[in-house]
């Protein structure tokens, strides 16, 4: 398993123009982001002011990160909103600090990390990554975040740990979604260990090197980018490491039509419509949607023996 | 009530045709100003279908006001409420075959059939066609009383209609399954013992 920088990926001299722009125009922001990713800016409700706009890169495929205002403005977070659009609106006043990740179960070392410790004790690196909505849109969306094996390692999994589950805080007051009887409250979602530890898997705090904002999962999110966009959950406040196939909160809402894995996989259709092709956000044709979402190198080999169609 | 209707019946068709035309006209004024989404071609495509699928209903209502309420003269408004339906529905498929699809007729067969909301939405429209088509006087009057037997498939587009919609959605099917219920309410208008309840209902309740 090979880890991709993005200093490997992208263009030597896009990077480095990136880097130059960013250590000059948003040095302050970059900063702000790493040293106090949990006490978001409260005047930052408007986000098409955004600077970093001007300085788009690339993903190692060579297509362009969608920009700051369209991932900061198109969201998919039932639990403020079901239209997109309103999600930024509704999750402006969000509390992400101060906030803390409960990690236990089947582990030798649980603990309580303060979003403080996280962002300190693990180097915040950028991931630029692709996000495919089961929807049938796309982003592209450099975070910033660290690798959830890193803390996986912290707390030492016990040999009986095969699954972790991951959940969303649940507070119907700030997120008046919860109050919605259709689905089973809080978000809840998982992994197989394997797939948890491997190298892609992040856990995310920043976008664009700013503070990772409400409508985006703040003050702290998984991003599996092999995998369709309602795996990656959003302001997660426990993790559990399991012996039992933990039970997501869309298997939950129609277990025949979101499975366990729910893998980006162009030849697994959802029963009510085709996977393989989608839109990028920012883009007026369709692309073809590629396996693992232009993964299958790096995590194929996670599946080699799997019936997919039937492991959807 | 007829009187009135009548009365104002001009009033109520400049109503009409501004409440109709309004959806297009805020679409454009969206488009124009850039107020769609980042996803405009999905918005586009949201906000063409609805005002059918509405406009859809209110022409299956006419039929039981007319029965339940004696509202005879509603039947006037019906043929543009039809038109309009078919012009959103005629929107809605063209922007998925050319925005969305961008007239790949490859790609629209290699997909059209994985998606089953779209066979249905597309049989909806086919069963539209005629029926814009024979709505002219000339063709109520070669056609006669097969007219009207024709223009029954109405109520096979209002449930295709409503199939597609409740099949697209991604797992909150709430709202269009009050669609569903309003036109199983005018499926039952053409039942003919549901009828004589409701006329037994008016006539205890409401005779003067």
């Amino acid at each position: 398993m090979q880890t991709i920088r993005s200093s490997e990926i992208t263009p030597e001299h896009i990077y480095l123009s990136r880097r130059k722009f960013m250590s000059s125009a948003s040095k302050v922001v970059l900063g702000a982001a790493v040293m106090t990713a949990c006490s978001r800016q409260s005047d930052s409700t408007d986000v098409s002011l955004d600077v970093h706009n001007t300085s788009v890169g690339v993903d190692e495929l060579g297509d362009s990160w969608t920009s700051y205002e369209s991932i900061a403005n198109y969201n998919n977070f039932y639990e403020f909103s079901v239209n997109k659009e309103r999600v930024a609106t509704m999750a402006q006043d969000f509390k992400t600090s101060p906030w803390e990740i409960d990690v236990g179960g089947l582990v030798k070392n649980p603990g309580r990390y303060r979003m403080e410790d996280l962002l300190t004790k693990f180097d915040q690196e950028e991931r630029v990554y692709r996000l495919r909505c089961v929807e049938g849109w796309s982003m592209v969306v450099p975070w910033m975040g660290f690798p959830l094996k890193r803390l996986l390692d912290e707390v030492e999994p016990t040999m009986n740990a095969r699954y972790v589950r991951f959940e969303t805080l649940y507070d119907p007051v700030q997120l008046p979604g919860q109050n919605d009887g259709w689905y089973s409250w809080p978000y809840v979602e998982g992994l197989r260990l394997d797939e948890a530890s491997h190298d892609l898997t992040i856990l995310a705090t920043g976008i664009y090197g700013r503070t990772l904002l409400p409508q985006n999962g703040a003050p702290v999110r998984l991003v599996v980018p092999w995998k369709y966009g309602f795996k990656s959950i959003k302001s997660i406040v426990r993790i559990d490491l399991v012996d039992q196939q933990p039970v997501s909160l869309w298997m939950r809402a129609a277990p025949n039509e979101y499975g366990f894995y729910a893998n980006v996989n162009p030849n697994v259709h959802h029963p009510r419509w085709s996977q393989d092709t989608e839109r990028r956000i920012g883009e007026m044709g369709r692309r073809d949607t590629l396996l693992f979402n232009g993964y299958a190198e790096q995590v194929d080999s996670l599946y080699s023996n799997m019936d997919l169609q039937y492991n959807f | 009530m007829y009187g009135v209707i009548n009365f104002m019946s001009k009033y109520i068709r400049i109503v009409l045709h501004i409440c109709a035309l309004l959806p297009l006209v805020m679409l454009f004024y969206d488009l124009g100003y850039n107020n769609l989404s980042v996803n405009p071609i999905q918005d586009i495509t949201i906000r063409t279908g609805k005002p059918a699928l509405v406009l859809l209903v209110l022409v299956l209502s006419i039929s039981p006001m007319r029965k339940w309420f004696g509202l005879h003269s509603l039947l006037q408004f019906r043929r543009s409420l039809g038109l309009y339906a078919f012009m959103y529905a005629s929107l809605h498929l063209l922007v998925f075959v050319g925005l969305d699809y961008g007239f790949d007729i490859e790609l629209l067969r290699s997909s059209v059939f994985k998606k089953p909301y779209v066979v249905l939405g597309l049989f909806a429209y086919l069963t539209l066609v005629p029926l814009a088509v024979t709505s002219t006087h000339g063709w109520i009057r070669r056609l006669g009383k097969s007219w009207k037997m024709l223009h029954r498939l109405v109520y096979l587009t209002g449930v295709l209609a409503v199939a597609h919609y409740i099949w697209a959605v991604k797992s909150d099917i709430r709202q269009p399954l009050i669609f569903a219920a309003v036109i199983f309410v005018m499926l039952l208008a053409r039942v003919r013992v549901f009828n004589q309840v409701i006329y037994l209902l008016r006539e205890r309740f409401f005779t003067k």
